[in-house]
Parts: structure tokens; C-alpha cells; sequence
């Protein structure tokens, strides 16, 4: 079992993304689950959501401590809360920022860090990084195909919102295969 | 056909299947988005029922009871406060015979304020006649409704039913869940025939008056269709298995159980980290298992006392707690079923409020038991006491 956590701040789109991560990979034909950690969502505030992925049927229910995959998607996270706690040693950790990093990730953890606020204002037009952190995510871990994404993207947003989307998604995926 | 999806929506879906005339809920988290889809099914003529809005939660049910006598299939959910504030009604519904199925998103209750999840609210109806059902994923938490409905309407029972799951850890969780068709649904959920019903060329009444010299005998018949209901769930929950290939015969349902010393005894969704803890302790070489409640009410006491028979000890698990008592309801229950056995049954009070339960959690649990520690709260933060 394969386990994602994703740091964000309430209106950043996070429970979306693991719900459409969750979607895609369900798809390209593995067993996934998704959840929040479920609080009292306000705006701005800390939030997280998980997302498991198996080849066999998902039992467990308990909150993810130790994933494998980590994305933050705002990097102002980190001096607050200790996103990178747990993480495997293998794993990978995704931050947004258009900043050269001032933290740590643990020793034998990839980070890659990706402007993904820039990429969605020009897509989008919106700061929300969920969906250009999916492309990401589909980049750096091989967890979800694009063409699943993209799939999980038309069937959440209506039309010129989906394209929108999925263009972010495909900038953020491009340039994260670009650099790997 | 297999799809990936909320629980709330599945849930939601599953009730749309079973063509419900009338419903009638008010939102309340972390229920709300069974209700919000529902709304939106009547709204875009996806589901031909009457949806009722109200101010609160005891207007939601009474309207239920209403259509239910007027011979309705009927419809609501809600979950901790709304349901305690729906009790008179809970317990009416049930004394007038009326088959409403509920879905409780289960959560805590206050004080202090929680809206996280255990499963205090439904437990705390545990005497109202109400079936109670409880899922461990969400799977189990849709076709429960077909169930339900099926059970509850059967002319030998006459209940209403809840179908618990829990808040957050199930409702607000997608995963893959196969949904049978409405063609399916049709075939196994006939269209409700009730027996009798509020009809002004025939008038009768529900829930009148009942002297000293009445009354005892419909608790007693109450109490009666309770039990035969355990025979009712057997023959649909098998029909359903043979229609859909998951059977839901057995109230209890063991896994590992064959051989182990220590059972663990769970309900609703905490039965999928206890299977994954018992897959490790097993690769351990410790002989544990795991017997799942599928149903709290009628109480499989017997089927337990049957399941149990051989291990050495059991170790309870309650996301619920009978303050005052010798700790949660289930841990009680299990206790008077294995009442002369030689099995030793200790209870652990846990997850209550939302505390999250790791696998680790449970292998704790199997040592303290081992050692013969329970009826206790576990996992108390000793300096917040």
C-alpha cells in the first residue's frame, strides 16, 4: 500500500485534490481511498486529506502517519506545522513555492518544488493549486496517468473550468517530467 | 458496476434505488451531503418522492411518521444532536409499527460539542425498537438500505431501521463500491404494501392511548418482532447474496476467527484497521480474530455465544460509553451473552470524539487483554486528567 498526504490551507482545494487523485487512480486500475482530516474547515486554516492506493481491497481507516508521498501546497505551511513528519525514506515530498528551499526534507526523501501558483494564475487565472499539484503528483510518482487526470478533472469541472484545469495539470506535469 | 465514490453520495444513491415516496430530513454534519443529494435527485425528477423541508430534526421525523402511517415509503437521516433532539419521535415511530429507514452518519454527542465521529447517538436508542444495522465500509453502507427497507417492511416485523455508518471515516470517504442497478433494486425491494395504513374509508389509528391493561402487551410484541427479525435479516440478507453475491445472512460475521485465542469484538468501520492489525499479529504467529457485529439491534446474543465458544478471552471494542456502567454497550451485551462461559470479556472504550484508532491501537488492546487489563477507557491522555 502506497500512502499520500497533502498539507494545504482551507480553500486551497486540498480534500478536492485527494478526491480526484483518489478518482484517477481508481481508474488506471488499482484500489484507492480517500479522506480529509476531518475538522472544522475554515479559510486559511491548516488542513490535510489523504489518499491510500492498493492493488488489493483497502480496509484500513486510520489517518495516514507514515506516507509515502507528501504534497504542501503552501509553503508558509511549514514553518507551523511539521509537514514532513513520517515520511518514508523513498518517498517523495512536492511543494509549492517560487522559492529556492530554506527547510530540510529527511535524508533519502526527494523533494521537488514547483511554482505552482504562477502556473495556475496564467492557466486559470485563480491561485488555487490543486489541480496543477495533481499534474505533479501524476509526474513525479507514476500513482496516476495524465489521461486519467484529465478524466477525473472533465467529469468534476464544467467545460471551459475542466480545460482550464487540466492545461494547469499538463504545465505542472510537463515540467516536473521535464526536470526529473 | 464498480465506481469510486463519496459515501454520502453512495449512500444517497442506494436510497434513491429504493424509491422512498417521502422524505423528510434537516442537514446536519456530517451528514448533510446524503440529504443535499437527495434534494437535488427530487429536484432534477431523478427520484419521484415528496421531499419535505423542515425546521429541525423532530419536524423531519414526525413528518416521516405521518407519511409512513399514511402507508409511504419513507425516508430520513441525521446524526448525533438531531437525532437526540428526534427521540420522542424515534421511539413513536417504532411503537407505531412504522418501517422508516434512517441512515445516522454516526458522531459524538455533547456536551462538550464534537463533530467527529463514535457511535454514542445510535447506541443511545438502543431501546427504542429501532433495527439498527452497522456498516464497516461503505460497501455495506449501501446495500444496507436495500436491507433495510426489505427487513423493516416485512409484514412479521414492522420496525423502523437504522442504518448506521460513521461519520467522516465513512461518510466522507470515497472509495470503490459496486452499485447495483435500479432493475436490480426493483427486483429484490418490491414496492411497500403495508398492512394497514391511515385511510379515511377505513379510518383506524396509530399510537393511541393504552391503558395499564394494554400497554405492557405491545411492548411485548415489539420486543417479539424484534427477535423474529434476526430470521428476517438471515433470508434477505442471503437472497441478496444470491441475487448480488454479497451475503449478508449473518448478524456476526468472524474472520480469523477459526482458530484464535483472542477475539476481538468490533462494529462499523474500526473492523477495517482490526482486520489489517490481525493480518500482522497473525504473521506473528498470534492466534487473533476478529468477530464483526453487523447488527446491535436485534442482538445477535446467541450467534455470539456460538462464535465465541472457543477462544480464551475477547477483547470489546466501544466507540461508545454507558457512563456509570461497566463501559460501552456492546462490552455489556457481550458479557451477558457469554453469561457461564469460562471466556473472559474485557471491554475498551475508544475513538470516542473522533480519536483516531491505528492498527498499533489494536495490538495494544490484544496484549492488555492478554494480560487480563480491560474495562477501561484506552488511550487516555493521563495529563488532561
Amino acid at each position: 500500500m502506497r500512502e499520500l498526504r497533502i498539507h494545504g490551507r482551507g480553500g486551497q482545494g486540498s480534500v478536492t485534490a485527494a478526491e480526484l487523485i483518489a478518482v484517477a487512480a481508481f481508474e488506471g486500475g488499482v484500489f484507492s481511498q480517500a479522506f480529509p482530516a476531518f475538522g472544522v474547515e475554515r479559510r486559511g486554516a491548516p488542513v490535510q486529506a489523504f489518499v491510500r492506493f492498493d492493488d488489493k481491497k483497502i480496509r484500513l481507516r486510520s489517518q495516514v502517519y507514515e506516507p509515502d508521498y507528501i504534497i504542501v501546497q503552501d509553503s508558509t505551511l511549514i514553518k507551523d506545522v511539521n509537514v514532513f513528519q513520517g515520511v518514508k525514506t523513498g518517498g517523495i515530498v512536492i511543494v509549492n513555492t517560487e522559492k529556492k528551499p530554506d527547510y530540510q526534507v529527511p535524508e533519502g526523501v526527494k523533494l521537488i518544488t514547483i511554482d505552482a501558483t504562477t502556473i495556475a494564475l496564467k492557466a486559470i487565472g485563480l491561485p488555487i493549486t490543486n489541480t496543477t499539484l495533481m499534474g505533479a503528483f501524476a509526474a513525479a510518482t507514476g500513482e496516476i496517468q495524465f489521461s486519467t487526470l484529465e478524466n477525473a478533472l472533465k467529469h468534476r469541472f464544467p467545460g471551459e473550468l475542466a480545460t482550464k484545469n487540466i492545461a494547469a495539470a499538463k504545465i505542472a506535469f510537463d515540467t516536473v517530467k521535464g526536470g526529473a | 458496476m464498480m465506481e469510486i465514490t463519496e459515501g454520502s453520495h453512495a449512500v444517497a444513491e442506494a436510497v434513491r434505488l429504493c424509491r422512498p415516496q417521502v422524505v423528510s430530513a434537516y442537514p446536519i454534519t456530517p451528514q448533510t451531503h446524503i440529504v443535499e443529494a437527495l434534494a437535488d435527485f427530487v429536484a432534477n425528477c431523478q427520484l419521484d418522492a415528496e421531499y419535505i423541508t423542515v425546521e429541525n430534526e423532530l419536524s423531519a421525523l414526525s413528518a416521516c411518521v405521518g407519511a409512513s402511517a399514511a402507508g409511504s415509503r419513507t425516508y430520513s437521516a441525521t446524526t448525533s444532536q438531531g437525532l437526540l433532539l428526534m427521540t420522542e419521535v424515534v421511539f413513536n415511530a417504532a411503537g407505531m409499527r412504522l418501517p422508516i429507514v434512517m441512515s445516522i452518519a454516526n458522531r459524538a454527542i455533547g456536551a462538550p460539542l464534537s463533530i467527529w465521529n463514535d457511535m454514542q447517538d445510535s447506541i443511545s436508542m438502543r431501546d427504542s425498537g429501532w433495527l439498527q444495522f452497522y456498516a464497516e465500509d461503505n460497501q455495506e453502507a449501501t446495500d444496507l438500505h436495500f436491507l433495510a427497507y426489505k427487513v423493516a417492511e416485512d409484514t412479521t416485523v414492522q420496525l423502523p431501521a437504522f442504518v448506521c455508518f460513521d461519520g467522516f471515516i465513512l461518510s466522507h470517504t470515497y472509495e470503490p463500491i459496486d452499485m447495483i442497478s435500479q432493475e436490480q433494486v426493483d427486483q429484490y425491494l418490491p414496492k411497500y404494501n403495508p398492512a394497514e395504513k391511515l385511510d379515511a374509508k377505513d379510518p383506524i389509528s396509530f399510537g393511541m392511548y393504552a391503558t395499564p391493561d394494554y400497554y405492557t402487551e405491545f411492548r411485548y410484541e415489539m420486543d417479539m418482532a424484534q427477535k423474529r427479525a434476526k430470521e428476517v435479516i438471515a433470508k434477505y440478507g442471503k437472497e441478496f447474496g444470491t441475487m448480488f453475491g454479497r451475503d449478508y445472512s449473518a448478524l456476526v460475521e468472524g474472520y480469523q476467527l477459526e482458530d484464535a485465542e483472542t477475539a476481538i469484538v468490533a462494529m462499523g468501520s474500526i473492523c477495517g484497521t482490526v482486520k489489517d492489525a490481525i493480518d500482522e499479529m497473525r504473521a506473528e504467529g498470534k492466534k487473533v480474530g476478529l468477530l464483526k457485529i453487523r447488527v446491535f439491534r436485534p442482538f445477535p446474543s446467541e450467534e455470539i455465544a456460538l462464535a465465541l465458544a472457543k477462544v480464551k478471552r475477547v477483547a470489546v471494542l466501544d466507540k461508545n460509553i454507558s457512563l456509570g456502567a461497566k463501559g460501552g454497550a456492546t462490552a455489556i451485551e457481550v458479557r451477558d451473552a457469554m453469561y457461564g462461559s469460562a471466556t473472559t470479556v474485557k471491554g475498551y472504550v475508544l475513538g470516542l470524539g473522533g480519536r483516531d484508532i491505528r492498527k498499533k491501537d489494536i495490538k495494544e488492546i490484544v496484549s492488555l487483554c492478554e494480560k487480563g487489563v480491560g474495562d477501561q477507557f484506552y488511550g487516555l491522555r493521563q495529563e488532561l486528567i
